[in-house]
């Protein structure tokens, strides 16, 4: 059985002209020249104010009183903001946090008050003289820990906190949210197994590290509104949400308007809103006048999004067959001090954590609990790199211990079009079994390979990995479409152009449909008052839901063109068709009318009168199959994810027996694209993905002391991939089974280029040293202490 | 404190403050807006600009000490047409979100000048202080590789 998808998009996907071709990035020339403008970058002239914050040095403290007179009297300082300026709750999912901090803090960096002054050295130098009394409290700092019986509150309000209805938070605790799938019979199901291996395995916090910092310009004018600048994912939903938040403050949506240029990397820690609604409350204290805030790259690390750590207890029963019956996955994540965001990825991660494979009984816990960490939030792979590190491990166990080869134990039970997903709803077209046998091909698996140098032993290794995009059940794309007197064709949308090639990818598709060339197409970057709806750039779904809000504006088009030529020489709309950017005609091959001789000023008649004018169009798309009410209990009964992208890694790797060193020899990885609009784009989300979750595995690492602060905010402490880190070869291979409601067949790759990585790399140390490494990352450190102490206990047992 | 610098080929007089590093003067006071700000403490390269002929992190250079010094940008190689180099940044799909590639096509052209035909580590040594968290760094190799082999030929 699969999902019926109740719309028509464009079938004909034979004789592709644009669509599947490596077009040339239309953003390429502004990139490299330097032309192109972050918000950094956009002047705004002698007026321009400066913010900067005040951060709390404790993880969870009751404000006592906060002085700000040293600092209003300083030097350049125009306004002085704390919490009683904006007493406003806001949040994406769940409302739980509040712009500055009232009453109490929750993690080290939490904004207490802000100062707006002449320069951006007047503010910083001023915000060191507001005086704060904290009375110092106890930090939560383990997830564990915070759901033990007794343990204090992180918010005591929790059970008045507004959110939406597929959240469940257990009042009186630290959780949050608790997801719940219960599906068949997991006890009886272990009871049955030939084989039941149960372990715990530990994944960190991680950063986003984009190159650009969040910063935000901000201007509330004498007219009273309000213009936010920001490099963001989520230009509309960032207006929502401000609106929300400043409702108090008389404004509606009508009158905050958010611009997002180009935006110099996202990674899921430019959604939703974070410091943005800093600068956009601030501005509104000092009407007329610009106010920028601009993160360090210190605060880049410790006050935006961070990805959640996990404590995975993982429990799976096999047959000897290697028939995989059940799965108990218990998901305790370490959410930080704010959820709004975050306690989505804890609920994507739950519906979703047996991995790609067909499991009849399932037990899933997926717990969302409040610490005094920074908040937690979305990061490329939403949950999903985090449980996949045990999963895909247990898996390879679970095969050697049934002595089964893994890969063969992987296609045996990997999931395919039509098995029951663990909510219930079915399984989309997947290419997965061609994934797996590409990617193992690809790194000669089964070929044992020895190393020349007697100091190195190879491993290899293999992990699927999948992901459906996370969404409001209604998240919804739109676009407008308008042709030019040449009959070049100018697009809006509100998906952002993170570097993933999304503008070009929309030009592709509007230009496959209308035969005019990429090249005189541009797509515009948003401006909430004049491009239409995108909900965000997230969860790898705006080259299929935008990519359809584009396709049928451009299909829109399409009919307004034939209609007018229907008009004025009465052939049949179904008669004619679009070819090299004319109207041509099925029944008189000698007709041709070029686009440009039309489309704005339109057709001249016979009785010298005229019809048509510009051709405009708008298309939509919001999937309407999709429904997030399920019981509470079991997660039964809902159709919470609109379908899956699934794929496989693979690696073969070389390390060190000595110092433990890892050299990632070569990558493999296959991702089911549907159909890959521009394959050089798709390439560059495998490629840059999979050096992303390397660096997840192999060295990135956020470290906390014990009192909740983090010790290593800097790039010279947090690594993150040079030139020099990255594989001898990167082997990225594109698997094509359509999507049915995609695009021309295609569904997004962004995020899941990196979920395989980290399992991948736990196997290949596996295979390589006989040595399973249960928690990331797998550091060279820890590599060489598995090896002496796997040889002590070599040497004990001779 | 007076700088007299030579931007791009053009000549700049200035008051600037002591403390103003390089990268502030460039961008708040002349307006070139590609060296970019990332880390202000020299890590992450993406403030690269080329400071009489040798690339320099301008976050880590006070303004004051490049008076009298020449200043080039990628803005300032960029006026007439794109050089080989960018334009094999743009066919190989060198870079996503862009922030760095101004501060990676200025490193990658100063290796290129000292050395017209670099092997594989030459390039990453050469890149090792420019951060890209977008590309896997991949493409931005076989680029500089490129333009080095034709460069040769």
């Amino acid at each position: 059985m699969t999902t019926e998808y109740p719309f028509e998009v464009e079938k004909s996907t034979d004789d592709l002209k644009t669509v599947g071709k490596p077009a040339v990035r239309i953003d390429g020339l502004d990139k490299i020249s330097g032309a192109a403008q972050f918000v950094d970058d956009i002047d705004f002239g002698p007026g321009l104010l400066h913010a900067a914050i005040v951060e709390s040095p404790h993880a969870y403290a009751k404000i006592v009183s906060i002085d700000t007179s040293k600092a209003e009297a300083a030097a350049g300082v125009v306004r002085v903001a704390t919490g009683a300026d904006f007493p406003y709750k806001f949040g994406m999912y769940m409302e739980d946090r509040y712009i500055f901090a009232q009453n109490h803090v929750r993690f080290v960096g939490e904004q207490v008050a802000g100062v707006i002054a002449r320069s951006h050295r007047d503010a910083v130098h001023a915000a060191k003289l507001i005086e704060v009394e904290y009375e110092v409290l106890e930090p939560l700092l383990d997830p564990r820990s915070a759901v033990a019986d007794g343990a204090e509150l992180v918010h005591p309000d929790l059970d008045e906190y507004v959110h939406v209805p597929w959240f469940f938070p257990q009042d009186d605790t630290n959780i949050a949210h608790w997801r719940k799938i219960r599906k068949g019979d997991t006890e009886k199901a272990f009871a049955e197994a030939d084989y039941v291996l149960e372990d715990t395995y530990h994944v960190p916090r991680y950063a986003h590290c984009a190159i650009e910092p969040h910063v935000t310009v901000s201007r509330l004018d004498q007219s009273d509104r309000l213009t936010v600048w920001t490099a963001s994912q989520s230009p509309h939903t960032q207006r929502h949400l401000f609106a929300e938040a400043l409702a108090p403050l008389g404004f509606t949506h009508k009158d905050v308007r958010v611009i997002t240029p180009y935006v110099g990397g996202g990674f899921g820690g430019k959604a939703g809103v974070s410091m943005e609604i800093l600068g956009a409350a601030m501005a509104t204290l000092v009407k007329g006048r610009p106010v920028k805030l601009r993160w360090t790259r210190e605060q880049e690390f410790y006050n935006t999004y961070q990805r959640q750590g996990v404590v995975a207890e993982l429990k799976v029963g096999v047959m000897n067959d290697g028939t995989l019956t059940a799965v108990e996955h218990k998901l305790y994540w370490d959410a930080g001090a704010y959820v709004e965001y975050g306690a989505n990825v804890v609920n994507a991660a739950g519906l979703s954590a047996t991995g790609p494979y067909r499991v009849p009984n399932i037990t899933n816990d997926s717990l969302c609990i409040y610490t005094n960490l920074p908040p937690g939030g979305p990061y490329r792979g939403f949950g999903y790199s985090e449980f996949h590190f045990g999963l895909e491990s247990h898996m390879d166990r679970i095969a050697e211990a049934i002595g089964m080869d893994p890969v063969d134990f992987r296609r045996k039970n990997a999931i395919v079009e039509g098995d029951e997903l663990a909510y219930g709803a079915h399984m989309n077209p997947s290419g997965m079994i061609e994934a797996i046998d590409k990617t193992a091909a690809a790194i000669d698996w089964g070929v044992e390979e020895t190393s020349d140098n007697p100091n190195t032993v190879i491993g290899k290794g293999l992990a699927l990995f999948w992901k459906a995009p996370a969404m409001p059940p209604n998240a919804s794309s739109a676009s407008f479409l308008k042709f030019n007197e040449d009959g070049s064709i100018n697009i809006t949308v509100s998906g952002m152009e993170l570097g993933q090639g999304y503008l070009t990818v929309m030009a592709q598709i509007a230009s496959e449909i209308l035969t005019v060339p990429v090249n005189k197409i541009r797509v515009e970057t948003p401006d909430t008052d004049r491009n239409p709806y995108e909900w965000q750039t997230v969860a790898s779904h705006v080259t299929w839901s935008s990519g359809l809000a584009v396709e049928k504006a451009a299909i829109e088009a399409r009919g307004k063109i034939f209609d007018v030529i229907h008009e004025v020489y009465g052939f049949e709309d179904d008669s004619l068709y679009l070819e090299d950017e004319a109207v041509k005609c099925r029944t008189d091959a000698s007709f041709s009318k070029p686009l440009r001789e039309f489309v704005i000023d339109g057709i001249q008649t016979e009785e010298g009168t005229w019809r048509g004018g510009p051709i405009i169009a708008s298309g939509k798309f919001m999937p309407e199959f999709t429904n997030a009410i399920s019981d509470p209990e079991t997660g039964q009964g809902g159709h919470p994810n609109v379908h899956y992208t699934v794929g496989a890694t693979g690696v073969v790797l070389e390390i060190d027996t000595d110092t433990g060193r890892i050299w990632v020899r070569k990558a493999a990885l296959a991702v089911d694209a549907g159909r890959a609009i521009n394959p050089d784009l798709v390439n560059g989300q495998i490629t840059g993905g999979l050096v992303q979750g390397l660096a997840t595995v192999l060295y990135e690492d956020m470290r906390f002391d014990e009192n909740g602060k983090m010790m290593n905010p800097t790039f010279t402490d947090y690594k993150i991939p040079t030139a020099f880190d990255i594989p001898d070869e990167i082997i990225p291979i594109i698997v094509e089974v359509p999507q049915p409601d995609g695009p021309f067949g295609a569904r997004g790759v962004g995020e899941h280029t990196m979920i395989g990585a980290a399992p991948v790399i736990a196997n290949a140390v596996y295979n390589a040293l006989g040595v399973r490494i249960k928690s990331m990352p797998i550091t060279q450190e820890k590599v060489a202490m598995a090896i002496l102490e796997k040889s002590k206990t070599t040497e004990g047992a001779n | 404190m007076n700088l007299n610098i030579k931007v791009n080929g053009e000549d700049w007089g200035l008051d600037v403050a002591p403390a103003d590093t390089l990268l502030d003067v460039l961008r708040e006071r002349i307006g070139t807006k590609s060296p970019k700000i990332g880390c202000e403490r020299g890590d992450c390269g993406s403030c690269t600009v080329v400071l009489d002929g040798r690339s320099v992190r301008s976050c880590l250079v006070l303004a004051v000490e490049a008076d009298g010094r020449e200043v080039t940008t990628v803005e300032g190689i960029s006026y007439e047409g794109l050089s080989e180099l960018q334009n094999l940044f743009i066919e190989n799909n060198s870079f996503q979100c862009g922030f760095c590639a101004p501060g990676i096509v200025l490193s990658a052209t100063e290796l290129l000048e000292n050395n017209p035909d670099p092997t594989r580590h030459d390039v990453q040594e050469a890149l090792a202080g420019n951060l890209c968290r977008c590309t896997g760094y991949e493409p931005i190799i076989d680029a500089v590789l490129a333009a080095g082999k034709e460069g040769s030929e």
